[in-house]
């Protein structure tokens, strides 16, 4: 029982290595507000493209998901970081990340809104575009807001998951949550500061994992 | 030297493709053998733990949902490093490929609970009551006559999650287990050359591009037909 204190919940260490966790959270919540926006909006062109009813920008847009759906973002992100210099490119840390991350994510919200975007209906296209509003003006006023409420729950629910991903930077040194704490591990040999990491990522997610558990029961009902 | 030679030497090697192709066969093994014992382990679990949770045992309950929404809620790499650097030191000596397994079976178990849960919660109460009522049992009824069908609801998500969660193996690399992204990164330091990375790449290519396309495929399969 003691060795699990010491080594698991060590107040000292954990005292000393909280600045450099919050530094790291900050960062990752940083990050965060650069891959979400870019998912949520890659998304939705990514959505439009594979809806689309020419079929020369459906189908590639199909293929490119599905290659970033079949590619692990760790193998992504490993290629751009240290595959592309061979190339000649040579991407900083951060842009390797968020470019990595942002692919990713936007195939995965690009679903995500295709699927809203089929539940509304041909119909309602139709119905909107005979009134007189443009293409625009149907999605931005008709077809988004229905089919954003009909896929909420999974929006949200992937929100977690990219904040979940933005863990695997740490593997190619971004200076993150979790790239602290292991570092701060290594540097006191003790594991109290994962754990302070885990409780840290706890601390956020759980609420949202809550709500999303909420979300997904007032839409099936 | 033209460029197209110079890229080609650079990320398409023969020499390096040759010398290389074994270990990235080997990674491969290790990945698919890690991903069917994920799959097997991480859906089994789940599926037993929304049977259980059907019961309404109010703390076993609670205490499924407890594992479920933190399993959910953790990166699965901050409780691999955890569990791999944490359990020696209260004496649990488990392997890379053991940890690797453990955590990826527990995050597919929380997520697939989720989503058979929310399948048997569907079911109108009516179903319940007419199959109780022909004289099965609540266990008979909740296996053939619910889980069937919460089953098949669920089958679109828990394609897209097991997909995405299997995919996490190449995080083993981190700890060591010998998948392909461990062997393209080892041999791509040896070799200072990007050639094992993209052979790599399409390793993962190959073993998942199938998996996407059979899942894009059940996914219109088996979903549901809204007016």
């Amino acid at each position: 029982m003691d060795i699990l204190v010491e080594q698991f919940f060590n107040v000292e260490i954990a005292h000393k290595v909280l600045p450099l966790l919050l530094r790291g959270l900050g960062t990752t919540l940083w990050l965060c507000l650069i891959v979400i926006p870019l998912g949520l909006i890659g998304g939705l062109a990514v959505a439009l493209a594979t809806t689309s009813l020419r079929r020369a920008l459906r189908w590639p847009a199909v293929a490119l998901v599905d290659f970033f759906r079949a590619i692990p973002p760790l193998v992504l992100l490993v290629l751009l970081y240290s595959g592309l210099p061979f190339a000649g490119v040579r991407l900083t840390p951060i842009e390797a990340v968020a470019l990595g991350l942002g692919l990713n994510t936007s195939s995965y919200f690009g679903e995500i809104y295709r699927a809203g975007i089929e539940s509304v209906g041909r119909g309602q296209w139709e119905a909107a575009r005979s009134t007189g509003l443009g293409p625009l003006q149907t999605l931005r006023f008709v077809v988004l807001p229905q089919a954003v409420r009909n896929v909420l729950p999974d929006l949200v629910s992937n929100t977690v998951e990219v904040v979940k991903l933005t863990s695997i930077a740490s593997v190619v040194s971004f200076p993150d949550l979790l790239y602290s704490a292991d570092m701060a591990r290594s540097l006191t040999y003790n594991q109290t500061p994962v754990v302070l990491a885990a409780l840290i990522y706890l601390a956020i997610l759980w609420p949202l994992v809550r709500l999303v558990s909420h979300l997904e029961r007032r839409v099936a009902v | 030297m033209s460029n197209w030679q110079r890229f080609l030497e650079t990320f398409f090697d023969p020499a390096m493709l040759a010398k290389y192709w074994p270990a990235i066969l080997k990674g491969m093994a290790v990945t698919l053998e890690l991903g069917i014992a994920v799959v097997v382990t991480g859906l089994g679990l789940g599926l037993a733990l929304a049977c259980i949770r059907s019961y309404r045992w109010r703390v076993l309950n609670w205490l499924i949902v407890m594992l479920v929404d933190a399993f959910r809620a953790l990166p699965p790499l901050v409780a691999i490093l955890l569990l791999y650097f944490g359990l020696p030191n209260v004496g649990i000596n488990l392997s890379s490929f053991a940890v690797l397994w453990l955590v990826l079976s527990l995050v597919l178990a929380a997520f697939s609970e989720e989503i058979i849960w929310a399948g048997i919660t569907s079911t109108s109460k009516g179903q319940w009551e007419a199959a109780r009522s022909t004289g099965l049992t609540f266990s008979q009824t909740l296996v053939w006559i619910i889980l069937p069908q919460a089953i098949r609801l669920g089958v679109p998500p828990l394609t897209n999650r097991t997909i995405a969660i299997v995919k996490n193996t190449a995080l083993g690399t981190v700890i060591g287990v010998p998948e392909i992204l461990n062997q393209a990164t080892t041999a791509q330091s040896f070799t200072g050359n990007a050639t094992p990375l993209m052979m790599g790449a399409i390793a993962y290519l190959v073993l998942f591009i199938p998996v996407v396309v059979a899942g894009r495929w059940i996914e219109t399969r088996f979903a549901w037909k809204r007016a």
